[in-house]
C-alpha cells in the first residue's frame, strides 16, 4: 500500500476517529461538528467557500511566486560575493529570530487591507527557506568543475550561470516544496490581521458566529488546496529542475 | 592548435607550511607523452595542479616554465550531469563565451566512437562512455599541452587498454603528462618515463616502439615489471 492509497486510507482512519469523537463524548456541534455534517456545509456554502478560496490561493500564487523569484536572486548575490556574505548573512539570520506573526499587524498598516499585505506575508515567510536552500546547493557545486572550467578559462560569472546554477537547481526546487506548504501559512496569517475576503478571513468570521461547521469547512478547503499547490509544485520540479540529476 | 611546448618545474612546494616536494627538476619534453608514477602523497597531484594553473594555496619557490593552454583530463569524468554528451563537449566554448561549434562537436564525438550518443546524458552512459566523452572535450578544448590525472584508473581492464589505445592515437603530437599508479599503463603509453619519490625524480629506461605499444610485447612487460619492482621499493 503505497502513495494515494495510503493516503486515501489515512484520510478514512482521521476521518472515522473525528466521527467516533463525536459519538462517543456526544459534544454539541459548535463544539466540534461531525464530518459529515462539515461536508454537508462544503457542499452547502460551495460557492461562498470558492469566492474565498480564490482570493486566499491568489494571494499565495503571488508571494510564491515573488518569494521564488527574490531568493533565487537573493541566493545568487550571497553565492557570488564573500563580502555580500558577510554583510548580509548576519540580517538574514537575525530576521529569522523575529516571529513573522508580529509582523502582519504592521504590513496591514503600511499595505492596507487588500491583497498586499497578505501576499507580502506570504513572501517574508517562504523567502528564507527557499534563498538558505538555494544558497547552500550553491555552495556546494562540486569544487573540480570549478578547476575544469578555471583551466578552461572561465570567468565566475560564467561558471556561476553554466555551472553553479544548474548544479543547485534541485536545491531550489527543495526550497520551492517547502515555500508550497509555507506560502498559505503567511497569507492566512495577513488575513486574520485584517482582510474582508479570503478563507482566513472566513474562518475568523465563521468562528466569531459560533459556525463551527463552516469554519471547519473553511480549514479543510485550505488543507485540501495546500496539499494539491504542494503535489503540483512538485511534479513541475521533477519535470523540470530535478531533471537529469541522478 | 599552436605548437606543442616543453614545459619545466623545478623547486619545492608547500601547502600550508607542510612541504609537498623538494629539490624537484621535472622536464617534461615537447609533443611527448610522460608520464609520472609514484606513491600516493609523493606530490604528483600538486605538481598536476601547478601545470593547470591551479596553483591556488600552493607555495612554489622555484621556477616554472608552463603554458597557460592547458586541458585537463581527471579520474573523475567531471561531465555535468544535466547537460547531453554534445553540450558536455562544447562547455568549454560556452564557458569562454565562444560560438560552440556544433559541427565538430559532432565530429570530436564520432572520433571517440559516440557519434550514435551524442544526445543522451552522462547518466544514461556507462562509465567508459563518460570517459570517452571526457576525451572527446579535452580533443574538443584542442590545446598543445595535455594533462591527465589517472584518467583510467576507474575503467575495468578491458575498457582501460582500449581507451589507452585511443587517447595515445588522438592526443599524437600534443605535449602530454600522464600522471597514474598503473605501470602497466606507463610502459604502453611513456616516451618518457619518471618516477617520483620524497628524494625526486629517476628515469626509467623507456621500452622501444611507437606509443600504444602492445600489451603482449615482451619489452613492454619486462618494463612493466621493472617499474612496480621500483615502486616497491621506493
Amino acid at each position: 500500500m503505497s502513495g494515494w492509497r495510503a493516503g486515501i486510507a489515512a484520510t478514512l482512519l482521521a476521518l472515522t476517529i473525528w466521527q467516533v469523537v463525536v459519538w462517543t463524548t456526544g459534544v454539541a456541534r459548535f463544539i466540534l461538528p461531525p464530518p459529515v455534517l462539515v461536508f454537508e456545509t462544503i457542499w452547502d456554502d460551495r460557492a461562498l467557500l470558492a469566492e474565498h478560496a480564490a482570493i486566499t490561493m491568489a494571494e499565495v500564487l503571488i508571494g510564491l511566486a515573488l518569494g521564488a523569484v527574490l531568493g533565487f536572486i537573493s541566493a545568487i548575490g550571497l553565492a557570488s560575493s564573500s563580502s555580500t556574505r558577510a554583510l548580509v548573512k548576519p540580517i538574514l539570520v537575525f530576521s529569522q529570530s523575529i516571529p513573522v506573526f508580529t509582523l502582519a499587524p504592521i504590513l496591514t498598516l503600511w499595505l492596507g487591507f487588500g491583497l498586499w499585505s497578505k501576499i507580502t506575508m506570504a513572501l517574508i515567510i517562504i523567502y528564507f527557506p527557499v534563498t538558505s536552500s538555494f544558497f547552500d546547493a550553491l555552495m556546494r557545486t562540486n569544487k573540480d568543475w570549478i578547476g575544469m572550467a578555471h583551466v578552461m578559462g572561465a570567468t565566475p560569472w560564467r561558471i556561476m550561470w553554466r555551472i553553479r546554477v544548474p548544479s543547485a537547481l534541485p536545491g531550489f526546487a527543495s526550497g520551492l516544496r517547502l515555500a508550497a506548504v509555507y506560502a498559505p501559512i503567511g497569507a492566512i496569517i495577513g488575513e486574520w490581521v485584517g482582510a474582508s475576503r479570503g478563507l482566513g478571513y472566513l474562518m475568523l468570521l465563521a468562528n466569531g458566529r459560533a459556525k463551527t461547521d463552516l469554519m471547519f469547512a473553511a480549514l479543510i478547503v485550505l488543507a485540501i488546496l495546500t496539499i494539491l499547490l504542494h503535489a503540483s509544485v512538485n511534479k513541475l520540479c521533477e519535470k523540470t529542475l530535478d531533471r537529469g540529476f541522478p | 592548435m599552436t605548437a606543442a611546448p616543453a614545459l619545466h618545474l623545478s623547486g619545492s612546494a608547500k601547502i600550508s607550511d607542510q612541504l609537498i616536494f623538494e629539490d624537484l627538476d621535472l622536464k617534461i619534453a615537447a609533443g611527448e607523452w610522460t608520464c609520472l608514477l609514484g606513491a600516493s602523497g609523493v606530490g604528483k597531484s600538486t605538481v598536476l595542479r601547478l601545470f593547470a594553473g591551479l596553483g591556488d594555496g600552493i607555495d612554489l619557490a622555484g621556477e616554472m616554465t608552463g603554458d597557460p593552454n592547458v586541458a585537463l583530463m581527471a579520474q573523475d569524468d567531471l561531465l555535468l550531469p544535466w547537460l547531453s554528451a554534445l553540450d558536455n563537449v562544447l562547455i568549454g566554448a560556452r564557458l569562454r563565451g565562444e560560438v560552440a561549434d556544433k559541427t565538430r562537436a559532432h565530429g570530436v564525438l564520432g572520433r571517440v566512437g559516440l557519434a550514435e550518443h551524442a544526445h543522451k546524458r552522462p547518466g544514461e552512459l556507462s562509465g567508459g562512455q563518460r570517459q570517452r566523452v571526457a576525451l572527446a572535450r579535452t580533443l574538443m578544448e584542442d590545446r598543445p599541452v595535455v594533462l591527465l590525472d589517472e584518467p583510467f584508473s576507474a575503467l575495468d581492464a578491458l575498457t582501460r587498454s582500449q581507451m589507452q589505445e585511443l587517447t595515445a592515437e588522438l592526443l599524437v603530437g600534443r605535449t602530454v603528462l600522464l600522471v597514474t599508479h598503473d605501470p602497466g599503463e606507463a610502459a604502453r603509453l611513456g616516451q618518457t618515463i619518471l618516477i617520483m619519490t620524497q628524494d625526486g625524480l629517476s628515469g626509467v629506461d623507456t621500452p622501444s616502439g611507437a606509443i600504444p605499444r602492445p600489451v603482449e610485447a615482451p619489452n613492454v612487460l619486462q618494463t612493466q615489471a621493472e617499474l612496480l619492482l621500483r615502486l616497491r621499493n621506493t
